[in-house]
């Protein structure tokens, strides 16, 4: 389903020129059909730059292949692989002040529709279908009147992200970082949430620094990234050695924290949240 | 940012086309003898007359103002014309059937079809084409219920009485350059009277279009609520592209007497100039309500035309426990410049007053909030909240914003916030990573921004504000 080869990028400066700095040197994976898989690394390593460039976010220089169901993902604008079904849960959820819920999510969803060709849903079908979802989420119906993130909470942006999956049912979706900040209670829902939208179908890239969430989401495969190469393959019991022993020392890492190449600033001040969760034990590196 | 949302230039003038009626022009220039034709033209009562020249005499006294912050050539008020009129085709028309199908075709143009209002909605229109009403509709209903609505002329005609008792009671013929210029060449209009306590029973609505070459266009409304009286008036203006500066200077007036209610919204469309900045209306109005005890006057604008605006829709808080509002969204493209904002007066006890204004800059616009907040000695515990947001699409544009102040009483409440943004690039690439386009990204974030105003608008206008908006944006990303 999706097929990364040899994948590079870096930062484009404001000239539009490729910093020489790389933050991803040659990235290759594969991923089938209804897999799951996960990416592990330090921070810094170039998961959220991975996740970025495969949504088609300005700003990078990119080289390499990304082939989609067989589509060249490169090429394609970011809509085009929204309506392709390539979804992101952000990090950071973005805020919309005046923007209804309700409104983004069926107008998204109804753009979606018309790009594969399908019928828009109806405000009366939409509404059905979302207070159902929401429920599964253990979300107050009152979220679809709110404007779009705006004051939400940590955790009600998480389950918003999951919202959405839930309503746009991608071919593939990319989780970025969607259990940190999340207490324990907020974990269950939002992986219970991401486990029911498992199916043969639908493959997911689920970015991550604890196995928590891969406890309920149990991945086929974990990678763990590091200066922007893929270091390390193996199952699912990865995430414990490296949850046991750290990353290990490494290079320096490529990437600066939290590597958004243009308007990072939100005047909405949504990035309530730390920056990351909590460190991983990289100290007590055995590796 | 400058990537994705830079430019906001190519627009062309959705609304930008010329009707071809024949037009009967007073003669070129500004002196006695033009206002004289007007009035012999319109053959009003010598008082009318009177108050014409004795507007005239200051004006010439006058010069144009210079404190706004717009630039643009030295206007040459000789080198106008200040009277013109469709030619009625015979006989002057009875009935929409007999309007000048070129007219009507133009209206159809435009999407506001009168015989398509008027069987929808349930809206009466008085139409202006130039500075002559050519239809107005629903007036049977309106007279049922004691409730007047026709055009200047004809009130001057008709109801001279109520005329002469309210023109120049709010804005007087001295009160400014621009609107003593009105107050001496004002050609048509609208006028409104809701008696005691009735609620008016339909929204009212008037559609100005400027539709002949030179021609400086000088409306004058006027709305009277007597007491207990509630009415909401709809003006909405779009015009035909041309090359020259076209010189619009309007003058609103509203009484509201005690315990009424009145409702001004506008959707403002006026010819903003090519991407270069050629042409374009100048729209330099007075827009002024006062309000007794308990009355409450509500602006609601939505402003994405005219290569200059000058405009600040205010309020004098006459009355104790009187409501002022001001709701203003207002946009900015390519060269335009707006100065606009708002006066709230407060004079009597717990009045209060909320001023709510985004405006939006692109390409190189510069867009400017001035807003004045007054209270008197007499205004005990008067309250005003001013919210003042700015949007900027691209490296440009420019939002300036000048809230004076001026409190002479301490037991006032006085809130001001203020906002400068711009489009982010996380806004536009989340919608993106959605499924939506990029022009539906700016256009659902720029629709977001103007919410509260929006919601501000009867239904019917905040659909039209949301596809003018729309319109104007075009372009804007790419």
């Amino acid at each position: 389903m999706l097929s990364i080869q040899n994948l590079t990028a870096s930062v484009l400066d404001e000239s539009g020129t490729a910093e020489s700095n790389q933050i991803l040197r040659g990235i290759d994976l594969e991923i089938g059909p209804g897999e799951v898989h996960a990416i592990m690394g330090p921070n810094g390593s170039g998961k959220s730059t991975l996740s970025n460039v495969l949504t088609g976010r300005a700003g990078y220089g990119v080289s390499g292949k990304v082939l989609f169901d067989g589509a060249d993902l490169l090429s394609m604008d970011p809509e085009e692989r929204a309506a392709a079904g390539l979804f992101l849960a952000f990090q950071y959820p973005v805020e919309i002040p005046g923007v209804g819920n309700m409104y983004f999510l069926r107008t998204a969803v109804n753009a979606v529709r018309t790009a594969r060709g399908e019928p828009e849903l109806s405000a009366t079908a939409f509404l059905a279908t979302a207070k159902e979802a929401m429920a599964e989420l253990e979300m107050d119906p009152a979220f679809l009147s709110r404007s779009v993130n705006a004051g939400f909470s940590g955790g009600e942006k998480k389950r918003n992200e999951v919202l959405q999956m839930t309503l746009l049912q991608p071919r593939l979706a990319i989780l970025d970082e969607t259990d940190s900040g999340l207490d324990i209670d907020a974990l269950r829902i939002v992986a219970h949430g991401i486990e029911k939208l498992r199916n043969p179908e639908r493959s997911m890239l689920i970015i991550t620094h604890y196995p928590r969430l891969l406890e309920y989401v149990k991945p086929d495969r974990v990678h763990v990234l590091r200066a922007g190469r893929i270091v390390r393959e193996g199952g699912p019991e990865l995430a414990y050695e490296l949850e046991e022993m750290g990353y290990g020392p490494g290079e320096a890492t490529a990437e600066p924290a939290d590597a958004t190449p243009t308007d990072t600033a939100d005047p909405s001040g949504s990035h309530a949240e730390p920056d990351d969760g909590p460190q991983a034990p990289q100290a007590r590196s055995l590796l | 940012m400058t990537d994705t949302v830079e430019g906001l230039v190519e627009r062309e003038y959705a609304f930008g086309f010329h009707s071809d009626i024949e037009t009967d022009r007073a003669p070129k220039g500004l002196t006695e003898e033009t206002i004289r034709f007007i009035s012999a033209k319109k053959n009003e009562p010598e008082w009318m007359l009177a108050w014409r020249l004795s507007a005239y005499g200051y004006f010439v006294t006058q010069s144009e103002p210079t404190w706004a912050r717009v630039h643009h050539p030295e206007i040459d008020y000789q080198d106008m014309y200040y009277w013109a009129a469709p030619k009625p085709k015979g006989e002057a028309p009875k009935s929409l059937d007999e309007v000048d199908p070129e007219i009507i075709d133009t209206f159809n143009k435009l999407g506001i079809s009168l015989e398509e209002q008027k069987r929808l909605s349930g809206v009466a229109v008085d139409a202006i084409i130039d500075s002559v009403s050519v239809a107005t509709t629903f007036k049977a209903t309106l007279a049922e219920a004691g409730v007047i609505f026709c055009s200047f002329s004809e009130a001057v005609q008709d109801h001279p009485e109520l005329v002469r008792k309210y023109l120049g009671s709010v804005v007087g013929p001295r009160d400014n350059f621009f609107a003593a210029l009105n107050s001496a060449v004002f050609s048509d209009g609208s006028f409104c009277f809701v008696p005691a306590g009735v609620k008016c029973p339909m929204e009212l609505s008037t559609y100005f279009r400027i539709n002949a070459e030179n021609t400086g266009q000088f409306e004058r409304t006027l709305i009277v609520a007597e007491e207990g009286a509630s009415v909401s008036y709809l003006e909405g203006c779009t015009a035909p592209m041309r090359d020259e500066n076209q010189l619009h200077a309007a003058v609103v007036e509203i009484v509201a007497l005690d315990d009424s209610d009145v409702k001004y919204s506008t959707v403002q469309n006026w010819y903003p100039g090519d991407a270069e900045g050629r042409g374009g209306i100048y729209n330099f109005v007075t827009k002024r309500g006062r309000a007794g005890n308990r009355a409450k006057i509500s602006w609601t604008q939505v402003e994405t035309g005219s290569a200059i605006t000058w405009k600040y829709p205010s309020v004098i808080l006459a009355g104790d426990d009187a409501v002022g509002e001001f709701y203003s969204v207002a946009v900015t493209t390519n060269h335009q410049q707006a100065d606009t904002g708002t006066k709230m007066i407060h004079i009597g006890r717990n009045t209060s007053s909320t001023i709510v204004s985004k405006g939006i800059s692109a390409g190189r616009a510069q867009n400017t909030y001035r807003g004045e907040v007054k209270v008197m000695r007499s205004a005990e515990g008067a309250r005003n909240y001013t919210q003042c947001d700015s949007l900027l699409m691209g490296p440009d544009c420019g939002a300036h914003t000048f809230p004076y102040v001026e409190v002479k009483n301490d037991s006032s409440q006085i809130e001001h916030e203020a906002s400068t943004s711009k489009i982010s690039e996380d806004q536009l690439f989340y919608c993106r990573q959605r499924g939506l386009s990029e022009e539906d990204a700016t256009n659902m974030i720029v629709n977001g921004f103007c919410r509260e105003v929006f919601d501000e608008l009867p239904m019917e206008y905040a659909v039209e504000a949301q596809a003018l908006m729309r319109i104007t944006l075009e372009g804007a990303v790419g």
